[in-house]
């Protein structure tokens, strides 16, 4: 079993637990665990009181023309730009000082980790890639290694460098929103938090031996094994033959692929009529397709973890 | 000498003492520093004076190499951290701590098999100071990727890509990804268990890119093999070994410093081309969201 269940506290293996979370190179993704959640909430609180303010002069015209539209303090006369020195310079000076400070104070309490000399005959076991690659390794369970370790990685990339040509809103520019830019920062958050930190987390503390499932503070049987028989999503519905496979797969994604679209469309021309009119042809296939991709790739992990689906679409060259 | 002067009054209480002998010829460090400041010297460095006027706080950072790339005054808001969050700069300061570090364990470090490790043995039970060198030069490093992250959340949730910010934007993701690079291109170099199999794994991916690897799409097709892959290229061999341990080297310490250098020439300096820090700036209300193209 994949094992989704939450063992009971009493069977808690605590030791594994510390062993897992005192690991000298997973403190960087604990620290993740608290400060991903401090700074979207630092951002959330702050867009909420733009929000506020955006009602409130939305409601008061007169009082938009006088206001100076920040949520920070600000009376009629004061200069609305302060000399770099020393305003700013002392406060990049005191952060410098607090970084050094825990720096040095964490280096001093925790040693970097050194373990046997480089054995090409003795394979560690789980051997993983540095904390910040596990998203792409977790994704090697749910994908074939050209789609995890390249395709996906060089679409992310590709999509980081198309979002400031692709979100045609020109609200919120400069300042933290939340009502003026729904989609594009639920979008990210769900691609940032939803599918990279988390999967960090999950190839940090979950994966165990042989890549398996443990729960946090289950014990890391090293001789467990996994009698999970995953099957091809064309096997489900009984099509043999290589041409019915290849045919099937690309349909299935074909029509998943339309779906989404066609969902996500209907919901923009009700939700967002005016981003609509604003995307160009190219802008509105790019942000489609990459949307698609999104929620393709965690409907694959899904379809992986609850009904044990391998691959969707079988081709004699390859398998997604 | 100077006692033989009639004109000098003498200090009661402290008749012909050394302190009455210099007093009036002795200059307080007031004074001192006023003729110090009006020494040829002192006005071949400094171009500007230090009384406390604007013109001369803007002159200390314009006349500064080393803060020439603030502007002289900055949006009033844009200083307060719970806005910028300090990420970027942060970012910045800790690639300065792991060049310095980085460049101290290079005295420290054969890139060769056995040598390697033995080094990092030598550094952390035999150089002074050799194991707080190493342990700051790796959790900077893991700092330095979590506070990449988190400076594009915030450039993100603050609409900083928005124009004319869009190429700097691109910049960030490349910086990303150089970010990245270094660091796994430094995880290797311990040469140990977890940094072999480490690098394996990454490195294995590789071997399915699709023309390019011998184990990926249309690869065996084109004639692509285990030697003559990108994986090849990128280990200098068919496996991890000492081509490897030598070209993570030369990646890590050179050529990826080089780059992600001149990256964040680009990135800074497009910051101030493109109208210094993005905000706070004023809310966008409906009415003008409308009117703009």
């Amino acid at each position: 079993m994949t094992g989704l269940q939450l063992p009971y506290l009493a069977e808690m293996d605590w030791h594994q637990l510390w062993y897992m979370l005192s690991k000298p190179d997973n403190v960087p993704i604990v620290l993740l665990l608290f400060m991903c959640p401090f700074y979207v909430w630092m951002a959330f609180s702050q867009a909420r009181k733009n929000d506020r303010l955006i009602a409130q002069l939305e409601a008061d015209p007169e009082l938009a023309k006088t206001h100076h539209r920040t949520i920070f303090p600000y009376q009629k006369g004061w200069p609305k730009t302060v000399q770099v020195w020393p305003f700013l310079l002392k406060r990049e000076f005191l952060a410098t000082v607090i970084v050094t400070i825990i720096l040095i104070v964490w280096s001093i309490c925790l040693d970097a980790p050194l373990e046997d000399p480089a054995n090409p005959n003795l394979t560690m076991n789980p051997s993983k890639a540095p904390w910040y690659f596990l998203g792409l390794q977790e994704l090697l369970v749910y994908f074939d290694p050209w789609i995890a370790g390249v395709v996906l990685p060089s679409i992310i990339l590709l999509g980081l460098m198309a979002i400031p040509y692709i979100d045609v809103n020109p609200r919120g520019n400069g300042y933290y929103t939340w009502k003026q830019r729904k989609f594009a920062i639920g979008t990210f958050l769900f691609g940032f938090l939803g599918l990279w930190v988390s999967m960090v987390i999950i190839g940090t503390f979950i994966r165990g031996p042989g890549w398996l499932w443990f729960n946090p503070g289950q014990t890391w049987d090293h001789h467990r094994v996994d009698h999970q028989v995953n099957r091809d999503l064309h096997e489900f519905f009984g099509v043999d033959g290589a041409l019915p496979e290849a045919l099937f797969g690309l349909g299935f994604l074909i029509i998943c692929a339309g779906v989404i679209g066609g969902v996500t469309h209907a919901c923009m021309k009700k939700m967002l009529p005016e981003m609509l009119k604003r995307l160009s042809m190219l802008q509105y296939q790019v942000l489609m397709q990459l949307w698609i991709l999104q929620v393709l790739v965690l409907v694959k992990i899904v379809l992986r973890l609850t009904f044990t689906v391998k691959n969707v679409w079988v081709t004699p060259w390859f398998n997604i | 000498m100077a006692d033989t002067d009639p004109k000098k009054p003498q200090d009661e209480g402290n008749e012909g003492g050394l302190f009455t002998t210099l007093k009036g010829k002795v200059k307080s460090p007031a004074q001192l520093n006023e003729e110090l400041k009006e020494t040829k010297v002192w006005k071949s460095i400094f171009r500007h004076k230090l009384d406390d006027s604007p013109r001369n706080r803007s002159l200390a950072v314009l006349s500064n190499v080393f803060l020439h790339l603030h502007p002289a005054r900055i949006n009033r808001d844009a200083v307060r951290y719970n806005f910028t969050w300090g990420m970027g700069g942060i970012t910045f300061y800790l690639f300065i701590i792991l060049t310095l570090t980085g460049t101290l364990l290079m005295f420290y470090f054969h890139p060769s098999k056995g040598e390697a490790y033995r080094d990092i043995m030598f550094l952390q039970y035999d150089v002074p100071f050799g194991n707080l060198l190493r342990n700051m030069h790796r959790w900077a490093a893991h700092a330095m990727v979590i506070t990449t992250w988190l400076h594009m959340l915030r450039v993100f949730m603050t609409g900083s890509y928005k124009p004319p910010r869009e190429f700097n934007w691109n910049i960030g993701v490349l910086l990303l990804l150089f970010t990245m690079l270094l660091s796994f291109t430094g995880y290797l170099l311990p040469d140990d268990q977890l940094g072999f199999w480490a690098v394996t794994v990454g490195t294995n991916m590789a071997r399915a890119t699709p023309v390019l690897g011998h184990e990926g799409p249309f690869g065996p097709e084109l004639g692509i093999t285990a030697f003559n892959d990108v994986r090849f290229a990128l280990l200098g061999g068919s496996v991890v070994d000492s081509n490897a341990l030598l070209r993570a080297y030369i990646w890590h310490c050179i050529a990826i410093p080089i780059i992600a250098s001149i990256l964040m020439m680009v990135h800074f300096w497009r910051i101030r081309k493109d109208g210094a820090i993005s905000g706070p700036a004023p809310v966008m209300l409906e009415a003008e969201a409308a009117r703009k193209k």
